[in-house]
């Protein structure tokens, strides 16, 4: 049985790496052809650097992201606090409507905003499609994922720490920022996380209301499209790269905060 | 706590501007023509693509059983992995998806083409060579490619949460193998298979870029269909509108149905 389960799982580790591997080598090879190797060679690497397109949409994606991460940081956090405190019919209507674009196919969500920005384009003369209509785009897309990463948080921290603080002569302002802010903070971090990870990768909703303003995922799109170029191999192995040394980075830091939590245990058991 | 609750003020009117007003704006297009008269017309126009609705459902479900078959066994033998190996594991199902899904399709178009990869080796061992690309199969692979780890992590965060004490208990009071797996395993997994087989049937199912891609002209889906309308050569918005609204009213259908088969209650699942 042992043994089974082993070759299984290599089977499927197989099947997932494989081509990624594939892709990966013939960045490096000397010629155009995705099949015959013809020896080393750093030139893809180079062309895409020089490539302006694929430049402008990466610093595209960048700004978008960045700027999504943020304003859905802040309008989904604050949403979670209001949420916490609505009654339960108004906070099931809510709730609903924060589930819709997560079981919506994201295709269908894509076109209902494209035909809301072609709308306010041609009846009233404002946010032709681009930059500010992909960011809307990409900050309602995540809003979703930071509110219901903020929720648990706050569901899980004890409502009497912020009265506590309150009689202890703190004003809700302050008493928000330094009691309640701390305790959701890991959800509020996880939540921009992952709307900053969904922006880059996202695909599908910027394709539809980008118009001709391009992120990275939609020049890979057009590049896939026309001739293929072992600049795309490039890519994918800079981009694979850069998120695998990313995680690595997560886990040693998880690992290692793990080793002081049980470090710390035991000096106080110690003590 | 907090009585704040105008904090959620303007969460709750973006949404209603950009989820909302939008999904309204794909009703009022699917009843109305150019001119925005009422008709049914558009409806009745998407019965004409029966065809491709058929397919891409087949197609998705095929997808969604590969995976499913594919992925228990999988999740299973993670979850019963030592604690460190479970978190490595988890972290190499999960790493593939990091890299834009676009891309991954990419790498596998190299490989099924003509003179592609696969079909060099075939050659090398005397083998003649494949039609791979552009066939309905290379489209249910490139599904079961991407969508796999969605099938994987529900799966797992269920299983793992199992209590092995359990397994052992039926063991211990006589039951076979196959009797533990399908009287105990299997029941308790159930709210992790619903949760894995709509995280990749929705998405298989409303595809445009793996059918593009894997599918060549052929093997247009639901999704293609919309894009076309919409992006492609027959700008008709109306249609398009109208196409997405029966696809969205299928998928609530489908997953209506799933939800049939959970008790209720909700101690699977898992959100990425």
């Amino acid at each position: 049985m042992k043994a089974i389960s082993k070759v299984y799982t290599w089977i499927i580790f197989i099947f997932l790496y494989a081509p990624i591997v594939v892709l990966m080598v013939f960045s490096f090879n000397d010629s155009k052809s995705r099949v015959v190797w013809n020896g080393f060679t750093l030139s893809w690497y180079e062309r895409l650097f020089q490539n302006e397109e694929i430049l402008n949409a990466l610093t595209n994606t960048l700004i978008i992201a960045v700027i999504t991460a943020v304003c859905a940081t802040i309008l989904g956090t604050a949403a979670a606090i209001g949420i916490r405190g609505m009654n339960k019919w108004v906070k099931r209507v809510v709730m609903n409507l924060t589930n819709l674009p997560m079981v919506n196919p994201e295709i269908v969500t894509g076109v209902s905003m494209l035909l809301l920005f072609v709308f306010l384009h041609d009846r009233l003369g404002i946010l032709k499609p681009g930059m500010a209509t992909l960011i809307i785009a990409h900050i309602t897309f995540c809003l979703p994922y930071v509110v219901l990463n903020v929720m648990p948080k706050l569901r899980q921290m004890d409502p009497h720490l912020y009265e506590a603080a309150q009689d202890l002569g703190c004003h809700p302002v302050p008493a928000f920022f330094k009691v309640v802010l701390p305790e959701i903070m890991p959800g509020i971090v996880t939540g921009m996380i992952m709307a900053f990870t969904l922006s880059i990768d996202d695909f599908v909703i910027s394709y539809f209301t980008g118009g001709t303003t391009q992120t990275l995922p939609v020049a890979i799109y057009s590049m896939t499209r026309k001739i293929v170029s072992p600049e795309i191999n490039a890519l994918s192995t800079i981009l694979f790269g850069a998120v695998m040394i990313l995680l690595i980075i997560i886990n040693l830091r998880q690992i290692r905060d793990q080793k002081r939590q049980k470090a710390n245990r035991k000096g106080v058991a110690k003590a | 706590m907090m009585k704040s609750r105008t904090a959620a003020l303007p969460y709750v009117v973006w949404m209603v501007i950009f989820i909302v007003v939008p999904m309204a704006l794909v009703v009022f297009f699917s009843f109305t023509d150019r001119s925005g008269h009422f008709t049914l017309e558009n409806i009745v126009n998407v019965g004409k693509y029966s065809t491709v609705f058929l397919r891409s459902i087949w197609l998705g479900a095929l997808a969604t059983v590969i995976c499913l078959l594919l992925g228990y066994p999988m999740a299973y033998i993670i979850s019963r992995a030592a604690g460190a190996r479970q978190s490595v594991m988890i972290m190499l199902i999960m790493l593939p998806m990091w890299m834009n899904f676009l891309l991954r399709t990419y790498a596998w178009m190299t490989l099924l083409e003509n003179n592609g990869l696969i079909n060099r080796l075939l050659g090398a061992i005397g083998l003649e060579p494949l039609q791979l690309i552009n066939t309905q199969g290379a489209v249910v692979l490139g599904m079961v490619y991407n969508f796999l780890p969605f099938m994987i992590l529900p799966l797992y965060s269920v299983m793992a949460k199992m209590d092995s004490r359990v397994i052992e208990a039926a063991q211990d009071l006589g039951a076979n193998g196959f009797k533990v797996f399908y009287r105990v395993i299997l029941p308790l997994s159930v709210p992790g298979i619903i949760t894995g087989i709509t995280m990749v049937f929705v998405p298989a199912v409303s595809t445009f870029i793996i059918s593009k891609m894997l599918g060549g002209g052929a093997n247009l889906l639901i999704g293609d269909l919309i894009d076309m309308q919409f992006l492609g050569n027959s700008y008709n918005p109306n249609l398009g509108s109208a196409i997405s609204l029966v696809l969205m009213v299928l998928i609530l259908i489908c997953m209506g149905i799933m939800n049939q088969f959970d008790d209720g209650e909700n101690t699977g699942g898992m959100m990425i």
